[in-house]
């Protein structure tokens, strides 16, 4: 499997870490990828909470929004919006809260608000959304998104969110918390990836470890669910929906 | 018992210049068609509320409606930027925007508390995060059993909440089923109750769990078959991604922004004219 993408090494390795039977708050964008993995390959009773309210989801293809029929139609159950952030979320039923961002600092702290000052920015992001809470609530965080010195800073231009990750998985490998600082440092290498470029694309100076851990590259059957289903989406995604007609 | 009306009458009786006006739907039944009617009303100086602006808030702030936005999460999901809300913080067009920003939870809170009538709404939340420094209106209060220090924000009590239902019927009550995101707290918590409707029956079934907002809750309601697009309505219409995909193009420019809502919102007269100007472009 020496033919795969990083996007794809980065996706398969997030998967990994969701074990068969955990309760997982799934972010907007890449952790839908990673999750909905997850689920069809080693983790098939994991139990996928979207914000907008459905719970154990089983999407065939991916969707677009957090909102898409698909996720309601797949669902255990359909709440209510304000019942998953109160009362599962806040009330410590969530065992992973899965998120991406714009930025992130050395401790794992997330921007998705805005690139510049507050009142005057250069880059107004979407914001908060469900972040600030996730990352508090759910038992363990994971993060998942591309390094550049643009999105890896030494300092935030906003905290958006204030959680701990126990991984942060990127395109060139993962990096975990320190003991005792909770600073992230390079924990891993994907096949083929370098501490230089590990280095190059973090905006801070990264920690890295004497002896390095390779991550395995991903199996056939990993890679053979990831692409039908990224494949399966595109299809779903280009395809016409009648408008609807009065009758 | 609401009263039934044409949905221009609906917004011209009960949507003055300057409401505080929630459209809610979290994704699912997003009221576009009540959105676009007050684009073609030309309000002004509304106050506008929503957990996600989504394309609607988008197409609302870029033709000038808003004066304030109360939100949580403002993009075009799994695609990118609202590019008309970015240039109206970013660059004041077409006017300056003013920004009342919560996190999902914080928002989801300041609901609960609106639909209850009490004054605030209290969470976990907001923990090590900026929102608060920018945001005078998030704070906290300690509990007086424990101690425990808590997040409060304001309830939400717009004068309207406009919501896009399934189906209602002859007495005015409007059943909903899918995702239903805050949009019963949205109801509740307003002044005003407007709905939009995909169909009209005689008489709904007991709605058990299903979300029944009964009729002494709702003010005025409108017929509008396929009011939600391109949201969707479900059972009845699929999301249309494919769209959602397509508007990123069409609204990150001002001049071609300007001119898709001239031609397909502007240009039409009611809901099933733009439907009909928009499969006359694409056949």
């Amino acid at each position: 499997m020496s033919d795969c993408s990083r996007d794809e090494l980065m996706t398969v390795a997030a998967a990994r870490l969701l074990w068969d039977g955990c309760v997982c708050f799934v972010g907007i964008g890449l952790p839908g990828t990673a999750c909905n993995l997850a689920r069809l390959t080693h983790a098939p009773r994991l139990v996928l909470i979207y914000e907008s309210g459905t719970i154990g989801a089983r999407p065939a293809v991916l969707p677009l929004s957090i909102g898409d029929g698909e996720l309601a139609a797949t669902a255990t159950c359909v709440v209510p919006l304000p019942d998953i952030f109160s009362d599962y979320l806040q009330a410590g039923r969530v065992d992973v809260g899965f998120l991406g961002a714009a930025q992130i600092d050395r401790h794992g702290h997330l921007n998705t608000t805005v690139i510049g000052p507050y009142d005057h920015p250069q880059v107004r992001l979407p914001g908060a959304g469900g972040a600030p809470e996730i990352a508090a609530h759910a038992r363990q965080l994971f993060v998942v998104m591309k390094a550049t010195p643009r999105s890896f800073v030494p300092a935030l231009d906003f905290h958006t969110s204030a959680g701990s990750p126990r991984a942060v998985i990127t395109d060139f490998g993962i990096l975990r918390p320190q003991p005792g600082s909770g600073e992230l440092a390079l924990a891993a290498l994907f096949p083929g990836a370098t501490v230089a470029e590990a280095r190059a694309a973090v905006g801070w100076p990264l920690l890295v470890p004497d002896t390095m851990e390779t991550v395995p590259l991903p199996s056939s059957h990993e890679l053979r669910t990831l692409r039908e289903l990224q494949a399966r989406t595109a299809e779903a995604h280009r395809r016409p929906v009648a408008l609807p007609v009065q009758e | 018992m609401p009263a039934f009306m044409p949905l221009s009458e609906l917004i011209a009786r009960h949507v003055p210049d300057g409401s505080s006006v929630a459209l809610e739907g979290f994704t699912h039944l997003i009221p576009f068609a009540a959105g676009h009617e007050l684009i073609r009303q030309r309000r002004r100086e509304l106050h506008l509320i929503r957990m996600t602006p989504d394309l609607v808030y988008d197409q609302l702030i870029g033709m000038g409606a808003a004066r304030r936005l109360t939100f949580s999460w403002g993009g075009n999901p799994g695609v990118g930027s609202l590019h008309r809300l970015r240039d109206a913080v970013e660059h004041s067009w077409p006017r300056p925007l003013e920004l009342d920003e919560h996190s999902h939870a914080g928002m989801a809170a300041a609901w609960r508390a609106g639909a209850a009538r009490l004054p605030f709404g209290m969470l976990r939340g907001y923990a090590g995060t900026d929102l608060p420094a920018h945001n005078p209106r998030i704070r906290s209060v300690r509990c007086p059993y424990t101690g425990e220090e808590l997040a409060t924000v304001p309830a939400l009590n717009p004068d309207v909440t406009i919501l896009h239902a399934q189906r209602a019927d002859r007495a005015g009550n409007v059943a909903i089923t899918g995702i239903i995101g805050a949009q019963r707290e949205a109801a509740l918590a307003a002044a005003t109750l407007l709905v939009t409707v995909e169909e009209l029956v005689e008489e709904l079934p007991p709605a058990m769990n299903g979300v029944l907002l009964p009729h002494f809750t709702v003010t005025a309601i409108a017929h509008c078959p396929g009011g939600a697009w391109p949201s969707y309505a479900q059972g009845l219409y699929a999301r249309d991604n494919d769209f959602y995909q397509r508007w990123d193009p069409i609204a990150r420019e001002r001049a071609s922004f300007t001119a898709w809502m001239e031609r397909h919102v502007l240009g039409t007269t009611d809901h099933q004219g733009f439907l009909a100007s928009l499969r006359a472009e694409h056949a």
